[in-house]
């Protein structure tokens, strides 16, 4: 086994002490730093959705006083009503939060990190010292966010995708101050934290796979994880160079994204020769690949969850791959459809849009495939595997009104309107948020030890899938009618106020979803304290994770580390007296690895096992 | 490493798990990839350049000053009575970059930069040969090229120093530029400056491998592969600015 000293060097390190600062704040332990993630954006999702509640009472009863703001806001809340200027600060950094730091850190940061060393059959990450970097630039990125809500001016205000002139003018609306240079800094470091993360998370996948861990063998949820960090590894540099841009444009009176119009409007500033659109396309060169950053490692999360749950093979397995791979590939041709009415060529806004459009040929093979593979399976309804199906229909529901946006005379009219707002909240927000909680249902035993309560996740699920319907349901009928998206009051347009009923109605929705996240947040808590003991393998599931100690260990597997005989989805093979065929256990008279395997373990002693 | 006689075997197994799909340790798999990031930054970088550059028209077509021509002392505003560089054109870069350090009065057209050019990639040579000494385990040699390979960063980053030195004295600024279009002083402190900071950071690398050279740190470890990975990197550093000087300086 020498070409195995590899993943074995870092056994070396299990025999130091362990204190408390070196397990639990500076961890090199992969399972520990998904923890870390985990916690970290569960947090700051909390205050996101925080966030939202509060804009989203502002857009339902705008003429209303609500005391508690002042208590909470301060002189943002005067009299209990909504600065105009926090609102605007209010949405970015909801989104700004939402996008960066719960689904992509939150997402990937936590699952990538507890699943690529644990499924590929490693002792730990290619490198645990620059992946407890990649948690601590993450931590000092969140902190320095956070702290820009209260500073003079309030946090940034530009919108998440922070166009220029308001982030690249200090003194264009209050947020373009100090807010905005702490969101560039706090993005900064973001990005130094997800590049440090992505290195290792490739390295790792590629370099140090057991013996047998054939890439075709692969669980769905690696070759997610493994595309998503070579997207994020690709495109976050991009924005890197945009922001430096921005920064000298802010601070260094450089005018990349000034232009002679600009100029005019601010007061004969003498900044001309750039142009704000610029900035877009470096922003959404970024922006658009991590839309699939954001939904990729849920649709993996899901294969493996429904899979799992069905008690069947995933349906299509390396057309599951090539259509990750495809969209991965094209993720990064397509990110002009945002800029459609930028006075972009037609030729161009053609060739974009043809890419968007095939886009959903890829979507569409993955959404077929979990139909396929639920169809007529041995259904498990555990929470996880209704957020799963609740990812799959959401999927469904957001992806179709991309084929309408992704249309550049369409988007004339969608263009930055509620049915935008509708589309994305579908499609990559609430179902990357399905997806992750159908990861932290699923993957709960193995990351804490312990069960979540079914019920209480029954509930969450129900109340969760019946909010996020309602509320982002509606926004597409005040889309269609032209309702733009980040306006303060609708009520001052009559045309806009004719809505004012269905904003409501998406506001108490919006509130239950809330109420129903509260229910996730006490479940989770409680069972990673108190929760029942797990059992090694819980949901009777083939993957390597489920082969190593519950109790977390430095190096994951006592002994050798398992060799791998097979794929991850042996479920219910015909003749085998056990619906489920761990990837480590060999056919009868396979000896290498290597060798695909053609005939049946042998028979498992069924004494102890459930029967199914 | 492997062996020609199984390669075939090699490749049937390369991806099966257990070990480097590449025959590549972690470390120099994980340097390709940060190198790869990387180019992706820089090509930002560049990719606004261009979009900058290209929303003005062409430089205007000089006539006047041949190479090695005498010039007046006061060069820019000659060239500026000339018309060869107004507002809303793009300046010719071998008029603005025609200085030599101790040549006064002459028209050098990018003489000093070609030399920079020279300098660096001819550092990148002795980091060749400082990697293939490495292979063959003569400490000596090792330590010997790394010096000339910091030697030669180091007066990379000393013709910068000037070249920025010299072009700030003519009045660019990262808000003005007496040579015509304010952004071309901005982009070309941003980019320059952005490639001399890696190669500032590949100087502080190599001085600290040379420092583990000399104190026989890889030569008790059995290989020499860090000087292998920060090879990659100054490699990679040499290679950008083959860009940087093409689009900068040429086009």
């Amino acid at each position: 086994m020498s070409d195995h000293n590899m993943n074995n060097h870092h056994e070396d390190h299990g025999h130091h002490k362990e204190t408390f600062i070196s397990k639990y704040i500076f961890s090199m332990d992969h399972k520990m730093i998904s923890r870390q993630f985990l916690i970290t954006g569960i947090i700051m999702g909390t205050l996101g959705m925080l966030m939202s509640m509060i804009f989203r009472l502002q857009l339902a009863y705008p003429d209303m006083k609500f005391s508690f703001l002042e208590g909470i806001l301060g002189h943002w809340g005067k009299d209990g009503k909504l600065d105009p200027n926090f609102y605007l600060a209010l949405i970015t950094i909801h989104g700004t939060i939402m996008v960066f730091f719960v689904l992509t850190a939150g997402l990937s940061g936590t699952f990538s990190n507890l699943l690529i060393p644990l499924q590929v059959g490693a002792r730990d990450m290619a490198s645990p010292f620059m992946n407890m970097l990649s948690y601590w630039f993450f931590f000092l990125s969140s902190a320095v966010l956070v702290f820009s809500l209260f500073v003079d001016g309030g946090p940034a205000s530009a919108g998440w995708t922070v166009y220029p002139p308001l982030s690249a003018l200090p003194k264009a609306i209050p947020g373009s101050g100090t807010g905005m240079t702490l969101w560039l800094v706090s993005m900064i470091l973001f990005i130094a934290s997800s590049l440090l993360g992505g290195i290792n998370y490739i390295a790792t996948i590629l370099n140090m796979r057991t013996k047998g861990m054939k890439m075709t063998r692969l669980p769905l949820t690696i070759w997610a994880f493994l595309v998503t960090a070579v997207l994020g590894l690709l495109s976050f540099p991009v924005l890197l160079g945009g922001s430096l841009l921005l920064v000298f444009d802010r601070s260094f009176g450089t005018s990349f994204y000034l232009s002679e119009i600009v100029a005019e409007f601010a007061g004969g500033i003498e900044r001309t020769g750039g142009s704000p659109i610029l900035f877009q396309h470096l922003f959404w060169f970024l922006g658009h690949p991590e839309v699939y950053i954001i939904l990729l490692p849920a649709l993996g999360i899901t294969s493996e969850v429904i899979a799992t749950n069905s008690r069947k093979p995933i349906f299509g397995y390396r057309a599951m791959i090539g259509s990750i791979l495809a969209i991965g590939v094209l993720s990064f041709i397509v990110w002009g459809h945002h800029m459609f009415l930028t006075g972009m060529n037609p030729f161009l806004g053609s060739v974009f849009m043809l890419g968007t459009l095939i886009i959903a040929v890829p979507s569409a093979v993955k959404t077929f495939n979990y139909l396929a593979t639920l169809w007529q399976g041995n259904l498990q309804l555990t929470p996880a595997m209704m957020f799963a199906i609740g990812l799959v229909s959401l999927f469904i529901s957001g992806g179709l009104t991309g084929i309408y946006l992704g249309n550049a005379a369409l988007d004339i009219n969608l263009h930055d309107t509620y049915f935008v707002v509708a589309h994305f909240h579908l499609v990559m927000g609430s179902a990357a948020i399905f997806g992750m909680m159908s990861g932290i249902y699923h993957w709960f035993p193995r990351m804490f030890g312990r069960m979540m309560n079914e019920t209480a996740g029954q509930i969450h699920f129900w109340l969760t899938l019946i909010s996020a319907y309602c509320v982002f349901f509606p926004m597409h009928f005040m889309g269609l009618a032209g309702v733009p998206r980040r306006y303060y009051a609708n009520t001052a347009y009559d045309q806009f106020n004719v809505f004012i009923d269905m904003n409501q109605f998406i506001t108490i929705a919006a509130l239950l979803g809330g109420l129903a996240q509260v229910i996730f947040l006490v479940n989770f808590f409680y069972s990673a304290l108190k929760g029942r003991k797990a059992p090694q393998n819980p949901w009777k599931s083939n993957t390597l994770e489920w082969t190593a100690p519950v109790e977390h260990l430095h190096g994951n597997w006592p002994g050798e580390i398992p060799h791998v005989y097979r794929w991850a989805y042996d479920y219910s093979k015909p003749g085998h007296n056990e619906d489920f065929i761990p990837q480590n256990v060999p056919d009868k008279g396979q000896i290498d690895p290597l060798d695909e395997s053609n005939g049946l373990p042998e028979p498992v002693n069924t004494e102890n096992s459930a029967n199914h | 490493m492997a062996n020609t006689t199984n390669l075939s075997t090699d490749k049937k197994t390369a991806w099966g798990g257990g070990k480097s799909p590449f025959s590549v340790s972690y470390g120099k798999l994980m340097m390709w990839i940060f190198l790869l990031s990387d180019a992706f930054t820089f090509s930002s970088l560049l990719i606004a350049y261009g979009f900058i550059r290209y929303s003005f028209p062409s430089p205007m077509e000089n006539t006047i000053v041949k190479p090695l021509s005498h010039v007046a002392e006061h060069f820019t505003e000659a060239m500026n009575k000339a018309g060869l560089f107004v507002q809303d054109h793009w300046p010719a870069p071998e008029l603005v970059f025609n200085h030599f350090p101790f040549i006064h009065g002459l028209h050098l057209p990018l003489f000093f930069v070609s030399l920079m050019t020279f300098i660096l990639i001819f550092s990148s040579v002795t980091m060749v040969l400082a990697v293939e000494a490495g292979h063959r385990m003569q400490k000596k040699e090792v330590a010997n090229y790394m010096l000339l390979t910091i030697i030669g960063g180091a007066a990379f980053l000393g013709c910068q120093a000037w070249e920025w030195t010299t072009f700030i004295g003519e009045g660019a600024r990262l808000y003005g530029n007496p040579f015509g279009p304010r952004s071309f002083a901005a982009l070309f402190f941003i980019v320059t400056g952005f490639h001399g900071f890696h190669v500032f950071s590949g100087v502080v690398l190599n001085v600290i491998i040379y420092i583990n050279v000399l104190n026989g740190t890889y030569e008790k470890r059995g290989h020499y592969e860090m000087v292998e990975k920060v090879g990659l990197y100054w490699h990679f550093v040499d290679l950008v600015w083959v860009f940087v000087f093409t689009f900068f300086y040429l086009i």
